[in-house]
């Protein structure tokens, strides 16, 4: 059980998990507390002791059920475990019609026993009624039918996810529930607005659920086929701050998004303790020679100004072209959020044409409904929508060329893809002139930098700093930086 | 298994504290639920466990799941004293751990001048030996006032110690928590080390305003507590809200639910549900419609902008 243990710590740290050796053992004192056979207590307890914080929970369950997905302590618990999978799935089939009951087939590549009609069926009345036993059942047979799982292939979870996810038509069955609650309310005067969202609700977190069996199911048999081990590897998922915002998915990107919020508010606390507490100012003479009438004109205590640090002022210009958009609203709202950090945030955005879009931040307390508005509001278009860096460029230096002053920092945010339009970096150079510091924040990683129709390289010449920001951890330490 | 607190108390040089205070896993959850607090698996079994390693538990999630009511609810079933260490930014360790009673010693001098002169030179002792006494009965217990973490540690009667709301101290102040939390004493350094009798349960609390320190998570076991599930949150505002109908019980928390999914800039917690529960009993409800929902809204949604979200998204046609 101890190797066990020290296989899954590894698992933990190799995922990004910042697991010590005394939590380790703590882990380890914990699991002789815990019923062996409750793999729900052990994975508390391993929470408990190994995982400190909550944007690394999604992270550790993954590695959790991959690793303990076979592996329960004691095989008396697994053998448990299977018996009451097969009791469930009888009872459950001749609860539902007169379909025979198959108890002893799982596993990857076992056959189907369920024709799709009735698979459809079943699955209908698991999500009418929200029963988790036959949700389960429901899960393991779309499974065995859609997911075609090969063993031996190396393909992610993903794959077979998204196969058995197509086939069942989840948006349909919604359909055709919200149609069957609509249909029975007719006699009671029909569904107020209120009761239809509650139903629809409802069953959206029915369906979620079966989602995640389904994903859990196709889980298990992946370890049976390959092993942990090697599983953990490629369905290791990656800690909020180390995602790739770039290539995120609409799952990664809600993470992304509960993790900033409390990622900006610490940068926030942090500078403004940093500010506070920061370097002494210059000598104070006429503080320290009056003090030092308490002792005699000795002068013991000197005594220092306030220091003053200059608050730079921040113009952000931002491509919001559907490649890099989301790396855009995520580095907009954090510039945002610790606006206080700053004397004044101006900021842009563009697309082939450009707009000033510091309006939409004023008088808003939550930085990302105003992102929210950019996207939707905004006069970004000028030809055909395609990003053209050269075109927004020089419209920003005949507009606002003007108020970029020696004490403005100039953030430009983008992958310079320019679609083959002339680059005017020249402009770029002007603004460097009469700037404090020209940054470029690349959201591609830096070995793609100048291929295809990248030509951030000819902008490089003109910046300070080209800085390769992928992750929240790295945009972190930048905007902590600029300040 | 009934050795492990004691076993653990022994290695910490602690008298023995006596058996574990709990069973079993379900023994916490049941118990808790006597008092009217609701756990789950993941509750239930930190704490039973945080009893067995004898070690302090961390709480975080967002405002309002009954962090500190999770406290308050361990200290009820276990029939000890809740002490209570609320942190601000710029609590230091005069307001933590201990004070000497400065008036009181000077008193103490001051009263030694006028009687202790006689009774010295009647004793016919040397000035230094009559200053030294002086000083170590200054020094004494006697002139200590004891701040939470020393009361917890030094209390006769098991105890419940809550540190709240634990980020909001700085990162130095941190280090204070240190020595408590991981071997249960106080150093002092005129009197000496004062050890715990009894093991305190610890709670702490946080609402991840920044992240705590290395050192201070590792001494603790990890427990975050979210929102609660629709099943949850349902028998919550059953057992929480007297005289409420299972219909209205069930409706609330579908609501409550259906709001979360909401982007909001504050989703309703676990005592705002309460409080709107308590207020549609109260209005003599015995199920929400649109209008009523309306109406009550502001008890749920802090914020002029989420009401008139949600009102949008849930109380009107073709959402």
């Amino acid at each position: 059980m101890l190797d066990l243990l020290s296989g899954f710590v590894t698992e933990l740290r190799d995922a990004g998990l910042p697991v010590s050796l005394t939590e380790h053992l703590d882990a380890a004192e914990a699991i002789h507390y815990i019923p062996l056979e409750d793999r729900t207590a052990l994975k508390y307890a391993l929470a408990a002791t190994l995982v400190k914080s909550s944007d690394h929970w999604r992270a550790f369950e993954t590695a959790f059920e991959v690793y303990f997905a076979h592996r329960t302590l004691t095989e008396a618990g697994e053998e448990g475990e299977e018996g009451a999978d097969g009791e469930l799935r009888e009872s459950a089939a001749s609860g539902s019609g007169d379909r025979p009951g198959r108890p002893g087939m799982s596993g990857a590549g076992a056959s189907d026993s369920m024709c799709a009609e009735e698979l459809a069926a079943l699955l209908y009345r698991s999500l009418l009624i929200g029963d988790q036993g036959l949700t389960s059942v429901v899960a393991r047979q779309a499974v065995n039918r859609y997911a075609g799982m090969e063993p031996g292939r190396p393909v992610g979870g993903t794959y077979y996810l998204y196969r058995t996810l197509r086939n069942l038509d989840l948006e349909g069955v919604l359909a055709r529930l919200l149609e069957e609650a609509r249909n029975e309310a007719v006699g009671g005067g029909g569904l107020t607005p209120l009761e239809e969202r509650l139903i629809a609700d409802e069953y959206q977190a029915r369906i979620d659920k079966l989602r995640q069996s389904i994903e859990s199911e196709i889980r298990r048999r992946l370890v049976e086929d390959r092993g942990a081990e090697a599983l953990a590897k490629s369905v290791r998922k990656p800690l909020p701050e180390d995602l790739d915002v770039m290539h995120a998915s609409r799952d990664d990107l809600a993470a992304l998004q509960r993790a900033l919020h409390p990622l900006s508010r610490k940068l926030a606390v942090r500078l403004t303790r940093k500010r506070r507490k920061g370097r002494k100012g210059a000598l104070d003479f006429r503080a320290t020679v009056r003090r030092s009438l308490s002792t005699g004109g000795v002068p013991v205590e000197p005594r220092f100004r306030h220091p003053r640090p200059a608050k730079p002022e921040i113009m952000v210009i931002a491509d919001i072209s559907g490649s890099v958009a989301s790396f855009a609203r995520f580095t907009l709202h954090l510039v945002y959020a610790i606006s206080s950090q700053f004397s004044k945030v101006r900021a842009f955005v563009f697309v082939d044409g450009l707009d000033e879009v510091t309006r939409f931040f004023e008088g808003v307390d939550d930085p990302a409904l105003a992102v929210h508005r950019i996207n939707t509001e905004a006069d970004v278009i000028w030809i055909d929508g395609h990003s053209d860096y050269g075109h927004a460029l020089r419209v920003f230096n005949e507009r606002y060329g003007d108020s970029v002053t020696s004490r403005t920092s100039v953030l430009l945010l983008g992958d310079a893809r320019n679609n083959y339009h002339a680059s005017e970096a020249w402009v770029l150079g002007e603004l460097q002139r009469q700037a404090r510091h020209v940054y470029w924040l690349n959201p591609e990683p830096r070995d793609y930098w100048g291929s295809g129709d990248s030509i951030v390289d000819e902008y490089a010449v003109h910046c300070d700093q080209v800085v390769e920001v992928r992750t929240l951890r790295q945009l972190e330490r930048f905007v902590g930086e600029l300040t | 298994m009934t050795e492990t607190t004691a076993s653990r108390a022994a290695a910490l040089g602690l008298p023995d504290t006596g058996p574990p205070r709990f069973d079993s896993v379900d023994d916490v959850r049941a118990r808790l639920a006597d008092v009217g607090y609701l756990s789950d698996e993941s509750i239930a079994g930190v704490v039973h466990l945080a009893d067995r390693l004898a070690k302090p538990i961390l709480v975080e999630g967002p405002a309002g799941t009954g962090k500190t009511q999770l406290a308050k609810s361990v200290a009820e079933i276990t029939g000890s004293r809740l002490i209570r260490l609320q942190c601000y930014e710029g609590l230091d360790e005069s307001k933590a751990l201990y004070e000497w009673n400065y008036r009181k010693q000077l008193l103490r001098i001051q009263a030694g001048q006028v009687s202790g002169e006689g009774l010295a030179l009647a004793a016919d002792e040397a000035p230094g030996s009559s200053w030294k006494a002086l000083e170590e009965d200054i020094f004494s217990a006697d002139f200590l006032l004891t701040r939470p973490l020393l009361e917890a540690i030094s209390a006769d009667e098991p105890v419940v110690l809550l540190v709240d709301e634990v980020d909001r101290v700085e990162l130095e102040t941190e280090a204070l928590l240190l020595e408590v939390l991981s071997e249960y004493q106080v150093s002092i350094p005129e009197l000496g080390t004062v050890r715990a009798t009894r093991l305190p349960m610890v709670f702490l609390t946080s609402n991840n305003t920044r992240e705590l320190s290395e050192a201070l998570k590792r001494r603790c076991l990890y427990l975050h507590i979210d929102y609660p599930d629709l099943e949850r949150e349902r028998e919550i505002v059953r057992t929480r809200v007297p005289g409420i109908t299972d219909e209205l019980a069930d409706q609330v928390a579908r609501i409550v639910r259906s709001l979360r999914t909401l982007e909001l800039r504050k989703a309703p917690s676990v005592s705002e549900t309460l409080d709107w529960a308590r207020t549609l009993v109260i209005l003599g409800m015995d199920s929400i419609d649109a209008a009523s929902a309306r109406d009550t809204l502001h008890i749920l949604l802090k914020y002029q902008t989420d009401i008139e979200r949600a009102s949008k998204e849930l109380l009107t046609a073709g959402s």
